[in-house]
């Protein structure tokens, strides 16, 4: 019997479907493979790729945090935030990447130096890389980076 | 010419009263597309509350009442600070809204206000902001102006708010007080408490789920550290998404009983009008019949 995979955050619903064998996604403490008969879990979930395998597809995702339960087959993936890889903006992601990765290196001119929050900006480069990362990969017509 | 000054001070009203049904009657279409649209937004919003109230259920049932997996945000302690998150629109103009609203919220301060050393208010709309402002009240933060469709990221800072003052002990319970949206005709001014929070009844489900031993990573105490900020965030955006659903709708209603009003002000105006217009015309002629009848006489 497939995964039913529900994918849910608090302005909307990603996904839902019922015929999913197989899903990784990028759990608090790594990544984990959820396979049907998985025993019941609650987990944080971490920033990165998620991969749904439904059918002789796969369909990546990007998340970012958030909570996946696992309970009978079903799972419920709630996201502070998640994207089809097709539906990542490439162009703000990277627009994201090089801001934050200014902040870091502390040469942003628009912010006074000392005033720049090191985790906000950490996490916001790990969330932009997250998305260039995925929809590189799996963006039908693009180079792959890797 | 008895009636003519009458006569034309009816057209002009009767012009005047159209053109205001035909205001308020955009202003009822506008409100009729943007109430889908909060309405949406609302609607939206629910799986995502619905999921985390069963994950947060089954996390207080798994762990169990034994084990101590207490968090300072589910901390009860003695009132003696409350926090009101007042939440009304910016704009009037929709009926007994925002009025009805803010009586809600005067009352619940009344209430607390004898057994408790400060009430304050966070107020999230201008209405309820001037409204507290007058009262004198004390207002700690000020979120208006949030528009029509606020997304997730706009509320979260009043959710930050809250809990910064919660966990630093300046406040000692949180309340969130909201028109929930019943239908398009029916809103009904609500009040929740929010902090400390009270971990959801368990429901149908957790019965079950009680018995299931749940793997949970990274460990209890780290998920309700995640989970719980989350779910005082998700609290605070469903409550404005209710709000405003229910503004646009109490606007649409509003404005049509308006639109409905004016028109039937109007064909009454258009009645005493043809009325008065009839009469000055027949007095014109009775003055002409008059005239005639004296000049024969003569």
């Amino acid at each position: 019997m497939p995964l039913s995979l529900s994918i849910v955050t608090a302005q909307r619903s990603v996904m839902e479907r019922n015929d999913v064998t197989k899903i990784v996604v990028p759990a608090a403490e790594g990544q984990i493979t959820i396979l049907p008969k998985h025993a019941a879990l609650l987990s944080a979930l971490g920033i990165g790729e998620m991969l749904v395998f439904a059918g002789n597809q796969i369909e990546p995702y990007v998340i970012h945090g958030g909570f996946i339960q696992v309970l009978n087959d079903q799972v419920s993936v709630l996201a502070d935030a998640a994207e089809h890889a097709e539906e990542i903006d490439v162009a703000r992601a990277e627009a994201a990447r090089e801001r934050a990765q200014r902040r870091l290196s502390g040469q942003d001119s628009e912010v006074p130096r000392g005033g720049v929050d090191v985790l906000r900006a950490q996490l916001a480069l790990q969330r932009a890389l997250a998305r260039v990362r995925t929809a590189r990969r799996h963006r039908t017509g693009q180079p792959s980076m890797r | 010419m008895a009636g003519g000054g009458s006569v034309r001070a009816i057209r002009d009203r009767i012009r005047s009263v159209g053109s205001t049904a035909k205001v308020t009657r955009a202003m009822e279409l506008v409100a009729a597309s943007k109430m889908r649209r909060a309405q949406d937004n609302a609607l939206r919003a629910r799986p995502y509350a619905q999921q985390m109230i069963a994950v947060l259920s089954r996390l207080a049932a798994g762990t169990g009442e034994g084990s101590e997996h207490s968090h300072p945000l589910l901390e009860s302690r003695p009132v003696k600070s409350v926090l009101y998150v007042h939440i009304t629109a910016d704009r009037g103009l929709a009926g007994g809204l925002n009025g009805n609203m803010n009586r809600a919220g005067a009352a619940l301060l009344l209430q607390y206000q004898p057994d408790v050393e400060r009430v304050a208010v966070l107020p999230v709309g201008r209405k309820g902001r001037d409204f507290f402002r007058r009262a004198g009240m004390d207002l700690v933060a000020d979120f208006s102006e949030l528009g029509d469709f606020p997304n997730f990221e706009d509320v979260r800072p009043i959710a930050r708010i809250i809990m910064e003052d919660f966990l630093s002990g300046k406040v000692d319970k949180v309340i969130i007080g909201y028109q929930r949206f019943v239908n398009a005709a029916v809103q009904r001014p609500t009040t929740i408490q929010i902090l400390p929070i009270e971990p959801p009844a368990s429901e149908e489900g957790a019965d079950v789920a009680s018995n299931v031993e749940f793997i949970i990573e990274p460990s209890p105490a780290a998920l309700l550290n995640t989970l719980l900020p989350r779910f005082v965030e998700m609290q605070v955006y469903a409550a404005i998404l209710e709000a405003r659903a229910s503004e646009q709708s109490a606007r649409m209603v509003a404005m049509r009983q308006a639109t409905d009003a004016a028109n039937e002000m109007a064909s009454d105006l258009t009645l005493a009008y043809n009325k008065a217009r009839q009469e000055s015309i027949t007095a014109e002629l009775l003055d002409l019949v008059g005239g005639v009848a004296a000049l024969e006489a003569s």
